[in-house]
């Protein structure tokens, strides 16, 4: 009986949860007289206007454009994270150094340090740098370990690495390096791979960044591209901008779908000890 | 001779050089930035002219002249007082269901994780506006259960519109549960037996074992979603635009605009440190509350 409450209950939440995202799904093949006034989940004429409609996206620009400018804003961005957060993640957690509790206890506060405070001394250095309406502001941070969030979840992983690995390639006359390239990375791929998904889809759905640096609308990523859609027509034609919203999410969604061991994983080590 | 001092060196130095990325970082993109708005908070500075000191004049004006501070500090606190305790709540109970020995639980597990993979995007945004505007949604299903229902504008009414972008927040609890969940697993069965020899109910063991247990996690969970959210800034953009009478003028959107609307650089500085002090303030009080209540395991 109580098995069944708690099932019962959990398919009610789940419901919930997921419902505003199905009917996403099926109003977006809805015409826009139908979105409105009605309860019916599914579409009583399938039509897929909204799609090449809103593909078509404005002037000059397809949504195919905005969808590769996000993917050449996110892919580099997420790549470097996840490189530069390994190198110092093995740093941390391998070695003694000087300064080394100062350090660490330094990288553990910036996980705190509000981004706001940082945010407009950045874009006037960025600007100064002439780096504003290009990718630099999120890519080159990236290169610097910039998001202490993934240094945090790399330690913790090597940490799960037995030292022993290490002393082994060590007798076997391994330095440092080759260690972590020949040992520990073949071990951390898991971890890697979490890094890589995580900042993916942060920076996927990124809007307050994309909002300030970006001006351009050829290089618009998706995000600002549907608030753009959002904002141009006073009337709004919701099922376009329903289904672009959809495709938008197609991505991450995917993303979720092949790695959601690793992303949910990867959360979790977060809390473990610290 | 030479050569052994090398070597103690390399030895000593090399996890730094495997931080240089890191320090370089750092320095550049957040202690610079620290700095340099903490010096701009003195300045009138606005991007288009020179600028010049302008002493504590940035942060007198926001405690005596100025309106939307006031209205917007209330948005947030209000905001946060929502989303917050909720987020936590739904996330503890859900995770303890979860952590039962049910079949099929990965699956809820993935279901309850999916709206937070997209956390601030404009997409989901957008689907919120549209559950919730007037012809949206949930006037649509209501309307069809009473009938006789006259649609309620939730977005544009000053009441409804702030726990309508809360209720976005709470709607992605999936991360902490998660995060909570993971702290369950490590709970160790020997305590709930011991429990269980002593004759403790469920809801003794839940408050005497489960909830000490976890309760570094919660502490940290509460003071990273905390200060999250008193940033945040998409929801009440695109969704609200700090309407319904500015009650969902959240801080993140007051920065915003006068730092990037109106390139008040500045004054929009200063008003970003006295949002750091309120932060820093609330995660003292928090671990000052929670003094005696976390059980660290050591």
């Amino acid at each position: 009986m109580k098995k069944f409450l708690s099932y019962a209950f959990l398919c009610l939440v789940a419901l919930i949860m997921i419902y505003p995202l199905i009917w996403l799904v099926f109003s977006s093949f809805k015409p826009n007289s139908e979105i409105f006034g009605s309860i019916r989940l599914l579409p009583q004429k399938w039509q897929t206007d909204s799609y090449t409609l809103g593909w078509r996206g404005t002037g000059q620009n397809s949504f195919g454009r905005f969808l590769l400018n996000t993917l050449e804003l996110v892919v580099p961005t997420a790549a470097f994270t996840t490189i530069s957060s390994c190198l110092v993640g093995y740093g941390f957690a391998r070695f003694t150094f000087p300064l080394k509790k100062l350090l660490m206890i330094l990288m553990i506060s910036t996980l705190m340090l509000p981004n706001t405070v940082l945010v407009i001394p950045r874009f006037i250095l960025f600007n100064r740098l002439g780096w504003n309406d290009t990718y630099y502001p999120f890519i080159i941070p990236a290169m610097f370990a910039c998001t202490p969030f993934f240094i945090y979840m790399m330690i913790q992983f090597f940490r799960g690495i037995p030292r022993d690995l290490d002393d082994a390639a060590k007798i076997d006359g391994c330095n440092s390096f080759k260690t972590l390239i020949y040992v520990l990375l073949p071990i951390l791929k898991p971890a890697m791979f979490s890094a890589f998904l995580f900042q993916f889809i942060w920076t996927w759905n990124d809007f307050f960044n994309v909002l300030i640096y970006i001006s351009s609308v050829s290089k618009y990523p998706v995000s600002l591209a549907l608030r753009m859609s959002l904002d141009s027509a006073s009337a709004v034609n919701w099922s376009t901008v329903l289904a672009m919203s959809l495709v938008s999410m197609i991505p991450c969604i995917l993303v979720y779908m092949l790695g959601q061991k690793y992303l949910i994983d990867g959360m979790a080590t977060q809390g473990i000890k610290g | 001779m030479q050569n052994n001092n090398w070597k103690k060196w390399k030895r000593k130095y090399t996890g730094m050089f495997y931080l240089t990325p890191w320090i370089i970082g750092f320095l550049a993109f957040q202690l610079y930035p620290l700095v340099m708005s903490f010096l701009y908070s003195f300045t009138d500075f606005t991007m288009l002219n020179d600028y010049k000191f302008v002493g504590l004049q940035n942060y007198i004006k926001i405690f005596t002249n100025d309106r939307l501070f006031l209205k917007s500090m209330k948005a947030t606190f209000m905001y946060v007082a929502i989303a917050l305790p909720l987020k936590m709540i739904i996330s503890l109970f859900i995770a303890g269901l979860l952590n039962q020995k049910l079949k099929g639980i990965s699956i809820f597990k993935v279901v309850y994780y999916l709206p937070s993979i997209f956390g601030g995007s404009v997409a989901i945004t957008i689907l919120w506006r549209f559950i919730f505007m007037k012809t949206g949604l949930l006037n649509t299903l209501i309307g069809a259960l009473f009938s006789g229902y006259k649609a309620f504008d939730w977005i544009g009414s000053p009441k409804t519109s702030l726990p309508v972008i809360s209720l976005l927040q709470v709607w992605q609890f999936g991360s902490s549960m998660v995060l909570f969940l993971a702290g369950l697993k490590q709970v160790p069965d020997s305590l709930y037996e011991a429990a269980d020899i002593d004759g403790a109910n469920a809801v003794q063991k839940y408050f005497r074992i489960t909830l000490p247990m976890l309760s570094p996690i919660i502490l940290f969970n509460l003071v990273m979603q905390m200060i999250q959210l008193f940033q945040d800034f998409t929801a009440a953009f695109v969704i609200t635009g700090g309407g319904a009478l500015k009650e969902t003028y959240l801080y993140g959107l007051m920065l915003y605009e006068n730092g990037f609307r109106y390139f008040k650089m500045g004054y929009a500085s200063a008003q970003s440190w006295v949002l750091f002090v309120i932060i820093i303030l609330f995660t003292f009080a928090i671990f000052r509350l929670s003094d005696g209540l976390v059980h660290y395991e050591d």
